[in-house]
């Protein structure tokens, strides 16, 4: 579901497979438990394993920019999915200038 | 207009059942042979609707979703979410974009405009107290264009 990696300051979480209301919540206490430890520069997710998401993947995302933000650091979400973009840009996700 | 085909099922309000949910809604409209898109819609509608009923109609109490699915010959799948929750009190103001009761969760506030814009139509019937039923309605092409 989750594997992370951390150099050069940077954490970067490949996330893996869907992305519901259910796996959300185990993957953001990963993500957090990892950031709030090594209290990265740069937090970097990784969508390219991911075969689905709902709502609950822009909650992801909006809740690890919250919190990169109370760590001093910065988000960046880099390789979404083709299938993904419809949702991510009627999120208005896009303002907050994370997505890559 | 007439129906091809129906189906129901029911289970208890379990987060892991959001995932079971969107693959027999995913399942139910395969043999309208739907492009990609068509089909993560519908998954992405059916998880937004039955996560609402587990996170808010519930509110983690135990209960039961109900789904009903139903294709006619226009090629227009029906599919209706119900639960026997809370109710929803200002139906108005829980489908502004947004809006969430649950932040604490991480709730994007988005479900009800993710359901809209991947669907054609979206019904709406709740009663405080008594629950909610959600009905989606989608139009499946059916062009051979692009799949």
């Amino acid at each position: 579901m989750l594997k992370t990696e951390f150099k050069n300051n940077i954490l970067t979480a490949y996330i893996d497979g869907e992305i519901d209301h259910d796996t959300a919540a185990k993957i953001r206490s990963r993500i957090d438990g990892a950031a709030q430890s090594l209290k990265p520069g740069l937090l970097c997710l990784d969508f390219s394993g991911v075969s689905f998401m709902d709502s609950s993947g822009i909650g992801l995302v909006m809740g690890r920019y919250r919190q990169m933000k109370m760590l001093g650091g910065a988000l960046r979400v880099i390789n979404i999915p083709e299938s993904m973009y419809k949702i991510f840009a009627m999120s208005g996700i896009e303002s907050l200038g994370v997505l890559r | 207009m007439n129906i091809i085909n129906e189906m129901s099922l029911s289970f208890p309000s379990k987060s892991l059942n959001e995932s079971f949910a969107r693959s027999v809604a995913a399942a139910f409209v395969m043999n309208l042979d739907p492009t990609i898109n068509e089909l993560s819609d519908i998954k992405t509608a059916v998880s937004e609707a039955v996560t609402n009923c587990i996170v808010h109609g519930y509110r983690r109490s135990k209960g039961t979703v109900y789904i009903k699915g139903k294709i006619t010959d226009n090629n227009k799948v029906i599919i209706k979410i119900r639960d026997k929750g809370c109710g929803i009190e200002d139906v108005k103001k829980a489908m502004e974009p947004l809006f969430t009761t649950a932040p604490e969760e991480e709730r994007a506030g988005l479900g009800f405009a993710v359901m809209q814009s991947f669907c054609d139509k979206v019904k709406v019937k709740s009663e405080p107290g008594k629950g909610t039923t959600v009905t989606l309605e989608k139009t499946i092409s059916q062009t051979d264009n692009d799949r």
